[in-house]
């Protein structure tokens, strides 16, 4: 029988919120600041995103073209895999369908690429079908560099390190390509309500 | 020199708080007895882990104060306000209690008396815990070898130990300054603002007497502490760094 | 302040302990990236648990990665090219 410490509790999420915290969660009211490493500072002029791999002609964007295209409000639930789940969170962005609106491609897969390095690989389809957003604003005011600003990739049913901050792109692909977590040990999907945090989960 | 040495395989032990100690209103050291225990080095950790009747578990770091020569186990904790152990431990924890942990932990920001000075201890705010403990050990072990410890806090209210710190700058061989960086008290004796190379190249040794620099606290502090040392021609071999992140541990 | 989120590998002490015979933190390794030699407590740790990511104090490259869970660990390595570790007689 392990040792209990006299007094301690979990941090426990509010009554009213069963089914909205997945299993393993607890509900922050903060937004902790969690990094694979430093800050990337990416000046607007020197920023694009970038459309690439199973398409015909590549897009791009430049920070202006991107913010003229249609945006979306939108409220969501976020779960990170360190446990803290945060509820009606305000981003505002531009959805990936608008994005991809018109693109042929055989490609299933998706990685997104960013600022610093860092990868993500997801589901074409977990991206698509109003599932997923560049986004660039949260709770009112433009994203912050430390959450990910100028523009992060969001994609809130999975855990949020497949929300890849500072993105800059989307490789579509034929085959699944692991990103950085998913091939350091994290699941390669991260569904929260079947808590798949690890490799083989 | 890095003391080479197979570790035992460390298993988690119940220790038992034997007297807590308010060191400051945000601050408490915590006295140990633990049955277990194989000693220490000077600047080592433990870490603690808490579990709840459910089964979930916390585990955190904590700077062990206490000299290996005092022949006990004494961890200093600051409460962070949005901490999950820190406030346990500050709060809630008592005489009587057992308290699971598992050390010593770290071969790197270590001293041991045989190895000499002169030292540079610089630490901020709880920093300064893993650098009173070698202080300690320096008094303590009879060592000759000449210390100055120069510790950032934000006000005179926040000074970890300071009665006990008043005491060793009595000691012969040993100087402490400390700066206040958010106060400037009428009759402040010590120095005014942050740690910057200017302050540095006013405490500490010059750097051709080739001596041992120990810097503990928030990142930024000791990146700051860690270049200005360098900036003053310090081998970078010769600075052992210790960050403890944004809440400085 | 962004320095602030990065702490070093002295943080990963405990857990090198669970896997390694000898104290790691003073062992030194070669970076792949820029050359840099150190102990890998200098190694800057951005801990994000469960996962952990060691980068170079240099060049800032990932030099290895630690993730903790499901009763297993993971070590990623990346430009940690070589680890020097003194021998015990």
């Amino acid at each position: 029988m392990a040792f209990i410490s006299r007094g301690f509790k979990r941090r426990t999420s509010e009554p009213g919120q069963e089914g909205r915290v997945p299993p393993g969660q607890h509900l922050t009211a903060d937004f902790p600041v969690l990094s694979a490493g430093p800050t990337p500072h990416r000046q607007l002029a020197d920023w694009s995103l970038s459309i690439r791999g199973e398409i015909d002609d590549p897009l791009d964007w430049t920070w202006d073209e991107f913010q003229a295209l249609p945006r979306e409000r939108i409220t969501k639930d976020i779960h990170c895999v360190t446990t803290w789940s945060k509820l009606d969170t305000e981003w505002e962005g531009v959805s990936v369908d608008t994005l991809l609106d018109g693109v042929e491609t055989t490609a299933e897969f998706v990685v997104a690429y960013c600022d610093g390095g860092y990868t993500t690989n997801l589901p074409l389809a977990d991206v698509t079908g109003g599932k997923a957003w560049i986004a660039f604003g949260y709770g009112g005011e433009p994203l912050a560099p430390e959450h990910g600003g100028p523009a992060r990739l969001l994609v809130p049913h999975l855990y949020f390190w497949k929300s890849a901050k500072w993105v800059r792109g989307l490789r579509l692909l034929q085959e699944d390509e692991p990103g950085f977590w998913e091939g350091y040990g994290y699941h390669n999907y991260g569904d929260p309500w079947l808590e798949q945090r690890y490799s083989g989960d | 020199m890095a003391r080479a040495a197979l570790q035992r395989r460390l298993s988690w032990q119940l220790a038992e708080v034997v007297e807590s100690i308010d060191e400051t209103p945000r601050v408490r050291s915590i006295v140990l007895s633990a049955p277990d225990w194989q000693g220490h080095r000077a600047g080592q950790h433990v870490d603690v882990r808490l579990t709840a009747e459910d089964g979930y578990q916390a585990q955190r770091s904590y700077s062990i104060a206490s000299a290996p020569d005092d022949h006990k186990l004494v961890l200093t904790v600051e409460r962070l306000d949005d901490g999950e152990v820190s406030p346990y431990l500050v709060d809630e924890l008592r005489p009587g209690d057992k308290l699971e942990l598992r050390g010593p932990i770290g071969g790197y920001f270590a001293w041991d008396a045989d190895t000499g000075g002169p030292l540079l201890l610089v630490g901020g705010g709880s920093g300064i815990v893993p650098l009173m403990s070698i202080l300690r050990q320096r008094i303590a072990s009879g060592s000759a070898a000449a210390v100055r410890l120069l510790a950032s806090w934000r006000t005179s209210g926040d000074i970890i130990y300071a009665t006990e710190l008043e005491r060793c700058a009595a000691v012969d061989g040993v100087e402490i300054v400390h700066t206040l960086t958010r106060e400037s008290p009428a009759g402040w004796g010590g120095r005014i603002g942050r740690i910057d190379q200017a302050m540095l190249a006013d405490v500490a040794w010059p750097a051709q007497t080739r001596g041992l620099s120990f810097v503990c606290g928030p990142t930024g502090l000791v990146e700051a502490v860690a270049a200005g040392l360098v900036g003053l021609g310090h081998e970078p071999g010769q600075i052992k760094t210790e960050r403890f992140g944004p809440t400085g541990g | 302040m962004d320095a602030e989120l990065v702490v070093d590998g002295n943080a990963l002490a405990g857990v090198f302990g669970e896997l390694f015979q000898h104290e790691m933190t003073i062992a030194r390794g070669t970076c792949g990236g820029c050359g840099l030699v150190g102990p890998l407590a200098e190694a800057r740790v951005y801990a994000e648990a469960p996962g952990a990511v060691a980068r170079c104090p240099g060049c800032s490259s990932v030099l290895f990665t630690i993730v903790k869970g499901g009763g297993r660990y993971w070590l990623g390595f990346d430009q940690l090219r070589c680890l020097e570790i003194q021998a015990v007689d």
